[in-house]
């Protein structure tokens, strides 16, 4: 009973108060989330790569900054660093023949020692005092007021508006065409003179400069970064790519067209920090964050198979068949 | 024009598996000649195309295209100059884009593609007009994805797509055979068609013998990746079901062994 008490009075104070960091965290990794959507949705590639080039981005970010390189080219380093290791992982695939998840798992782990290298300890921090940060949490806190905090986010906003639309633009093109075909039919792409490793390795370059960018705005906005920060995002991307699918198809249905799903995968980011949070808020220790991430995922990805067998299932054609049929008398029918 | 010049193939050579699929298959295109090919299970008719399209390297052998010997180049390059239809309306066509997007696919086929846009106005107006050929409705549901439309839809759609960018030579492999008849007859009329409007080059595998013998100019019967029987022009046209079996078993010293093809003996199309 204290503990359903002191939820609910958390709800009330502590969940407003978190309300304007959690929403800017939303944003940030729904640019990771972006990254995974365009190899998992679009290029049909389970990428996981990114748990290793989001803390890439970041280690570039804190280290370039440290060393006073400007905040803008830091965070386009942090750009180059991801679409590196996405180079890596579109190479082990394409030139060597690694099949997709394992090219990602060999790039992800070997990064976590480039990671280290780059920083040349597990976790480095930069603070807001000190440099010119384009993102601090410290800024997205209540007690500043109104107006920081709506600057703050609005700019993250912007970001991920940029990106947005710079996507659409580039899958409209030719370019981003021979991505769409190769990810949707491999052999109809090469019939119709594709080279679908090419955009296979575009696509991986691309998706892993996002995450590496939302890494280096994550390590800006939270202070630091760690070579841990990465482990689980695929997961956290997953999420957010799944949730915005769900939520954006019952929204709009036949209508939900590219620009809605790339703004659904960061609605989705969002609603998983916010979620999140009312789960912490319920005294769950934070180590059970990934346990909570990976149910999600299950939930969401399990959700449209349930629903398909709710309509069509042997157990229902059983109980259907049941209902309707009367036994014909006396076992004529056998005669 | 293309030649074929003692082409070899062998799948899963060394092992216990092994097959050897091609085994010295030449043959000569003129320019405008339409081929149909006809033989048993495993004979090599969709193997010689898939070489010719470049899906593997072949193991020996020559395949020029237009006087250039294309054996080096792999599929995406080759396909500048194939159009290709498959068996399977599914594998031509991409489901999760637009109408309009795949005929924009196809109509940048061996051409370099740039950062300008997928699909322009302009090009939409001319697949408008190209659609209505077809004659299916498709002009007024450019922007439906193509995972909507049935398969008979796809395979004319695919059609459509192959010859959008003249090819110099158009291969057909089986493009009717998950059709049901009727649908099946309507997509050969439109190959007709469409090879007889563009002037094209093409080759058709069937297992369908009435259809073999009244399409195209030319047919050739293979077995055991050989080409065992070559016959055009008139002495094609005079051909009867009866007697392009009776030639198989001259030729291959076995009766046919192409179910399919039996049992299509006698339909008509």
């Amino acid at each position: 009973m204290e503990q359903l008490q002191a939820f609910f009075k958390g709800l009330v104070t502590t969940f407003p108060n978190a309300l304007p960091g959690n929403v800017s965290q939303g944003l940030i990794w729904g640019i990771m989330a972006i990254g995974v959507f365009i190899t998992y949705k679009i290029l049909d590639f389970a990428d996981l790569t990114v748990d290793g080039s989001l803390s890439t981005g970041g280690a570039v970010m804190v280290v370039l900054t440290l060393n006073g390189v400007p905040i803008p080219i830091g965070m386009l380093c942090a750009f180059l660093a991801g679409c590196l290791a996405g180079l890596i992982t579109g190479l082990l695939n394409t030139l060597l023949g690694i099949p997709g998840i394992l090219a990602g798992i060999l790039t992800q782990i070997a990064l976590y020692s480039v990671n280290y290298t780059i920083m040349g300890k597990s976790i480095a921090s930069v603070s807001v005092d000190q440099y010119p940060l384009f993102l601090s949490m410290r800024r997205v806190a209540v007690t500043n007021g109104f107006w920081t905090v709506a600057l703050e986010l609005g700019k993250i906003v912007l970001v991920v508006a940029v990106i947005i639309a710079a996507l659409y633009w580039f899958f409209g093109t030719e370019y981003g065409f021979t991505i769409r075909a190769t990810g949707c039919n491999p052999n109809m792409s090469r019939a119709q003179g594709i080279s679908t490793k090419k955009s296979t390795v575009i696509a991986l370059v691309l998706s892993n400069g996002l995450v590496g960018l939302a890494g280096g705005l994550l390590a800006q906005y939270s202070g630091s970064n760690d070579v841990n920060t990465g482990r689980g995002a695929i997961v956290i991307g997953l999420a957010a790519v799944i949730i915005g699918d769900v939520l954006g198809s019952a929204i709009f249905g036949k209508h939900f067209n590219f620009v809605a799903k790339l703004c659904f995968t960061t609605v989705g980011a969002i609603i998983y920090f916010l979620v999140l949070q009312i789960v912490m808020l319920t005294g769950i220790p934070s180590v059970f964050n990934k346990l909570f991430s990976a149910v999600v995922v299950a939930i969401f990805l399990a959700v449209p198979y349930i629903r398909k067998s709710m309509k069509t299932s042997y157990r229902r054609a059983a109980r259907i068949s049941m209902k309707n049929t009367s036994p014909t008398d006396g076992g004529d029918s056998d005669a | 024009m293309l030649e074929l010049i003692d082409v070899q193939k062998t799948f899963n050579a060394g092992t216990i598996n092994e097959k050897r699929a091609l085994n010295g298959v030449s043959i000569k295109l003129e320019d405008g000649d339409f081929v149909t090919i006809i033989g048993g299970n495993g004979a090599g008719k969709s193997t010689t195309l898939n070489a010719i399209a470049g899906v593997w390297p072949i193991d020996g052998g020559s395949i020029i295209i237009n006087g250039k010997n294309v054996v080096g180049d792999p599929e995406h390059k080759r396909a500048k100059y194939i159009g290709r239809v498959f068996q399977d309306p599914m594998t031509g066509t991409a489901a999760t884009m637009e109408i309009q997007e795949n005929l924009a696919l196809a109509k940048r086929r061996g051409k370099a593609r740039t950062l300008k846009w997928g699909v322009t106005r302009r090009e939409k107006d001319e697949y408008r007009e190209l659609l209505k050929m077809l004659d299916l409705g498709l002009e007024n549901r450019m922007s439906t994805k193509v995972g909507l439309l049935s398969g008979g839809q796809r395979q004319a759609l695919t059609l459509l797509m192959a010859s959008l960018q003249k090819p110099d030579i158009l291969l057909l492999d089986e493009h009717t055979a998950a059709l049901d008849p009727k649908t099946a007859a309507k997509v050969l009329e439109l190959s007709d068609k469409i090879i007889a409007e563009n002037n094209l080059t093409a080759m058709m595998v069937t297992h369908n013998m009435a259809a073999a013998i009244k399409h195209g100019n030319r047919l050739i019967m293979m077995n055991n990746g050989k080409i065992i029987y070559d016959v055009k022009g008139e002495e094609k046209k005079n051909l009867t079901v009866e007697a392009l079996l009776e030639k198989f078993e001259q030729a291959s010293g076995t009766a046919l062994n192409n179910d399919r093809m039996l049992l299509s003996r006698n339909s008509e199309m």
